[in-house]
């Protein structure tokens, strides 16, 4: 499967991944090779066959429903770029 | 005092224990090793400091495990509390974590020293070590009088690399696809990557979580199976770590074969595959059935569609994992316009953090998983991994206790060789040790010859599930066997 520009900006953006217009058409050629690559899974009978969730068949445990952690402010906010008043500070997001 | 660095685990720890050695002379030796060895690209982040003060803490306490005392390398991939830990990603520059991987807990509880961090591909994605933002890693070997440099693979390369320059005695690695496999071939080391759920995945920077599995590189198998033994274990904070007991690996070791069948999988023979991985590949069976191995041909027929699989399967879940960097809670963040908005905000970080193979990945995972191509490319990789999982099951059914094929398609390539080729061939790398991380098994590679210009060569053991004792046994006795003990010449 061939992959247009359009598509290529539109994958970008999905991401959330700033790429400029003059690096479109060979980000589009790189997905076109690797798309190339994986059809080749069509190929492969796979009627009647579930797709794997868990490579060990397994129920995922619970724990106790307590409160087992907590009050961490410091810690947590200790790396953000831009921390304020103990939060994250971000751009304004709505109007 | 240079040779101390030299040492096995196993032997340093019976020093340690005598009381011939302390662990301070120890460190002081692997210390003085890193410090002359910038030239490799290894240690990305020095911690000598913690790593004296460790090294005093095991030499105090005669209560220690096996690892008391013994100065590792730990990839950067793994959370190290208060230490630079960036995933070799420009988008963690400067963060320390405020907290401490269950393996690295481990390790350091059994007495283990840190001697400080490791090279690696960004986020584990890469097969040279050449997409870190550290800049690459350096194999010790060359070819023959050739100065070119060559590349210690990926992306556990400065774990390869420190391991085989004796910068360290031992080092974690990490294994998505066959980064712990491939770089311990490309450098003449010992790499294991557990079944998964043997090691607990908390505090290592996630790339595909169904895949990942951390495991050790070090200088023999005896030393694999102490340090596999330290790294183990259910942690309830991983939800897929399981709940089974550790066993002695150490104890598994008695190089006894006789009996077992060895699968030799006919699909592993790929065209073009060239004579002399060809060849150790018959020396090793040859190998085996001299310990007295029953050799059995058998066929994995969905093995050509594992690479297919594989980078449908890791980009998806790599798009989700790093989801999270968005400049917001930890690492980089892009300087902003006037104007700019959250969106810019996260578009412009990933942009700048994120180097091209990671974007790649990122936007390759995103496609898949998109409207409309979710079930062609998505479902239908999981169904492919469950017939290549079921593959390994038919022949594990039918009595096979282990397999045996190469662990690379060649010997260590140059730095920059794969520079202008399509993404698709440094994938290829892969294709002998991803189909073990599809299927969850535990594989092997063992040093087992070298090519006509004088590079390690590997062999790949795979495993049944958990059952990681066995399978270092017969990954002895083929060392055993090969007996190889070629060290690179010392140029850095």
């Amino acid at each position: 499967m061939s992959i247009d520009i359009e598509t290529a900006r539109r994958v970008a953006k999905l991401a959330r991944i700033a790429v400029p217009e003059s690096d479109l058409p060979e980000l589009a050629n790189e997905f076109s090779a690797i798309l190339g690559f994986i059809e080749q899974l069509n190929e492969v009978d796979v009627d009647g066959i579930e797709p794997m969730t868990s490579v060990t068949p397994q129920r995922l445990k619970r724990r106790d429903d307590v409160v087992n952690d907590g009050g961490q402010q410091e810690a947590v906010l200790k790396n953000a770029p831009d921390a304020r008043e103990g939060f994250f500070a971000v751009p304004k997001v709505v109007e | 005092m240079s040779e101390l660095s030299k040492l096995k685990i196993s032997e340093a720890r019976d020093a340690l224990k005598k009381g011939e050695l302390t662990s301070v002379e120890l460190t002081q030796a692997c210390l003085s090793e890193i410090e002359k060895a910038d030239a490799l690209g290894a240690f990305v982040h020095k911690t000598p400091e913690l790593a004296l003060d460790m090294a005093k803490a095991a030499d105090a306490n005669k209560a220690g495990g096996d690892l008391n005392g013994i100065p590792l390398g730990i990839k950067d991939l793994f959370c190290t509390k208060g230490v630079p830990s960036q995933a070799a990603s420009g988008i963690l520059e400067g963060f320390k974590p405020e907290y401490e991987s269950t393996v690295t807990t481990q390790l350091f509880a059994d007495g283990a020293v840190m001697l400080g961090k490791l090279n690696m591909d960004e986020f584990a994605m890469g097969s040279s070590n050449e997409t870190s933002v550290y800049g690459n890693a350096v194999n010790p070997w060359k070819r023959g009088n050739d100065d070119a440099q060559l590349t210690p693979g990926g992306s556990s390369g400065g774990s390869a690399t420190a391991v085989a320059a004796d910068l360290c005695l031992g080092a974690t690695g990490t294994d998505t696809g066959g980064s712990i496999r491939q770089p311990a071939a490309f450098v003449g080391i010992t790499g294991i990557k557990p079944t998964y759920g043997r090691v607990s995945r908390w505090g290592v920077v996630a790339f595909a979580s169904s895949l990942d599995q951390a495991g050790p590189m070090t200088k023999d198998v005896r030393d694999a199976a102490i340090m596999l033994k330290a790294m183990s274990g259910h942690d309830p904070k991983d939800s897929t770590s399981a709940d089974l007991a550790v066993p002695d690996f150490e104890a598994a070791l008695t190089g006894d074969i006789r009996g077992k069948t060895i699968g030799i999988p006919k699909e592993y023979r790929m065209d073009g595959m060239p004579e002399e991985i060809s060849k150790l590949w018959d020396d090793g069976t040859a190998m085996l059935k001299d310990a007295g191995a029953v050799i059995k041909d058998i066929t994995l027929p969905h093995t050509q569609y594992a690479l297919p699989a594989y980078y449908v399967i890791a980009p998806a879940e790599a798009s989700s994992n790093l989801a999270r960097y968005d400049g917001v809670r930890f690492g980089h963040r892009a300087k902003l316009d006037a104007g700019d908005g959250i969106t810019e905000m996260y578009e412009k970080t990933r942009a700048e953090g994120f180097g091209d193979e990671v974007k790649r990945r990122v936007m390759i995972g995103t496609y898949v998983l998109s409207a409309g191509f979710y079930d062609a490319y998505y479902n239908r990789a999981r169904r492919v991994r469950a017939l290549i999982k079921k593959d390994f099951e038919d022949v594990f059914a039918a009595g096979v206790d282990a397999i045996l094929t190469p662990a690379t398609p060649s010997a260590a390539f140059g730095l920059g060789e794969m520079d202008n080729e399509d993404p698709v061939k440094m994938y290829l790398n892969d294709v002998f040790t991803v189909t073990v991380n599809l299927a969850g098994l535990p594989g092997i590679s063992v040093p087992t010859g070298v090519d006509h210009q004088g590079l390690p060569l590997g062999l790949q053991l795979i495993g049944r599930p958990w059952e990681e004792g066995d399978l270092l046994n017969t990954a002895y006795a083929l060392e055993t066997a090969a007996g190889f003990v070629a060290k690179p010449g010392k140029w850095w």
